[in-house]
């Protein structure tokens, strides 16, 4: 799956932006993407291998068509890379630092809670899927393209990812 | 998602567990994983995500992925859009023209890999303001008029060689670009110079004396050949 091509953007007309105004309409949306996937504090690195990646091919694109998407499409990729990077090697830092130690401003604890340790122990391909359809609220049929992956295959990686939260989440305990 | 979200495979449901009461649907079952994930669509990552940007910017420039750099140079007459490439300055545009209408035309005339960048416009920002403060006389940074071309691009080349605080007329543009008689598209390419102020179009004026015009109002023209100490006819 890694080795296939973002998918081509939808036939259209409309001219390749500046990449700066390209950058600016999705950077929010990606980094919240990544933030979620790989966690706060890789987040910032894999965002400049994904815009990087993106400035790479830009001159190359055809059609302004379906930008989101196609950033969206390298993201994922370079998520699933960065997850499957990191559970090859040990990582020294704790899996839950402090909220007090967040850079970059507000500290926004859900990043940081249990629910998304649990988030980021979940298979590389459930943690990308499942953040597409809950956090981005992507149909499933864009969540696939962006993944290269049927609509099927993309449906049965939230449930996976779902059920495997559950299953380690204690709803009473919680509820209290 | 319902039955359709169990495509995958079937899993059977735990003994007293409440996987399967409440379903697997984040929408309507998920009382607490769904609402917990989807709330981080509040969580600010405005601030962050602009930081990362600038990282970028020069992560693309190290990279050789940065064919068009763009920032702000302070002017008299409000902040001026400059934008280099890696042959030299591509443009310089006043306050009143649409700053993403000129991003887009460099886009289509260059390169659409287009950021801003504080440090790739360090050069050409502090030698504009130099220049406006009467501390600079030449600017060292190369032009990059690739963008422009044919008769017009001549007549721009020659007009950056005009010195410091002297004039040409627009005669004497046309027939330095090589075509003496071709006054009036001399007077065009000037009209149409991307790159003023550094490219001194502002040193052209009328063969009788008259300033001819100048890109958002004579005004302009008057005040950078009087910051140049030229004696201007007719004015105190």
């Amino acid at each position: 799956m890694l080795d296939r091509p973002a998918p081509a953007p939808a036939p259209g007309n409309q001219r390749i932006p500046p990449f700066q105004s390209f950058l600016e309409e999705h950077r929010t949306l990606v980094y919240r993407f990544l933030a979620a996937t790989v966690g706060p504090d890789e987040a910032d690195d894999v965002f400049q291998e994904t815009f990087l990646a993106a400035l790479r091919a830009y001159p190359k694109l055809k059609h302004a068509g379906n930008l989101k998407g196609w950033i969206l499409a390298i993201a994922s990729r370079k998520a699933i890379d960065a997850a499957r990077a990191r559970s090859r090697r040990p990582r020294p830092v704790p899996e839950l630092p402090e909220i007090a130690d967040v850079p970059g401003g507000s500290p926004d604890p859900l990043m940081q809670g249990p629910v998304w340790a649990a988030v980021r122990a979940l298979p590389p391909r459930q943690r990308v899927a499942l953040v597409h359809r809950v956090v981005l609220d992507q149909p499933y049929a864009e969540l696939a393209a962006a993944m290269g992956i049927s609509a099927d295959a993309a449906r049965a990686d939230v449930y996976q990812a779902l059920r495997k939260l559950r299953e380690g989440w204690n709803d009473d305990e919680e509820e209290r | 998602m319902k039955k359709s979200a169990d495509a995958g495979k079937r899993q059977e449901p735990r003994p007293g567990g409440r996987t399967r009461a409440s379903g697997l649907s984040i929408m309507s079952g998920g009382r607490l994983i769904g609402p917990r994930l989807q709330s981080m669509q509040r969580e600010p990552f405005e601030e962050r995500s602009r930081l990362a940007s600038t990282r970028l910017a020069e992560a693309a420039g190290q990279a050789g992925l940065l064919d068009v750099a763009y920032g702000y140079a302070d002017s008299p007459f409000g902040p001026l859009l400059v934008a280099v490439t890696p042959r030299g300055l591509a443009r310089v545009a006043y306050p009143e023209r649409d700053e993403e209408e000129t991003l887009e035309r460099l886009a289509v005339e260059i390169s659409p890999r287009i950021l801003e960048s504080g440090s790739a416009t360090g050069q050409i920002r502090r030698e504009l303001e130099e220049y406006f403060e009467g501390r600079r006389k030449v600017f060292s940074i190369g032009v990059d008029l690739s963008a422009v071309r044919g008769f017009g691009r001549e007549v721009l080349r020659q007009t950056a060689r005009i010195p410091f605080g002297s004039v040409a007329t627009y005669r004497d543009m046309a027939t330095r670009a090589g075509s003496p008689r071709a006054t009036r598209a001399a007077g065009n390419a000037l009209g149409a110079n991307p790159i003023p102020i550094v490219v001194p179009c502002h040193r052209v004026v009328r063969t009788g004396g008259g300033l001819g015009g100048y890109t958002g109002g004579v005004e302009r023209k008057v005040a950078l050949l009087e910051l140049e100490g030229v004696e201007l006819p007719g004015r105190a």
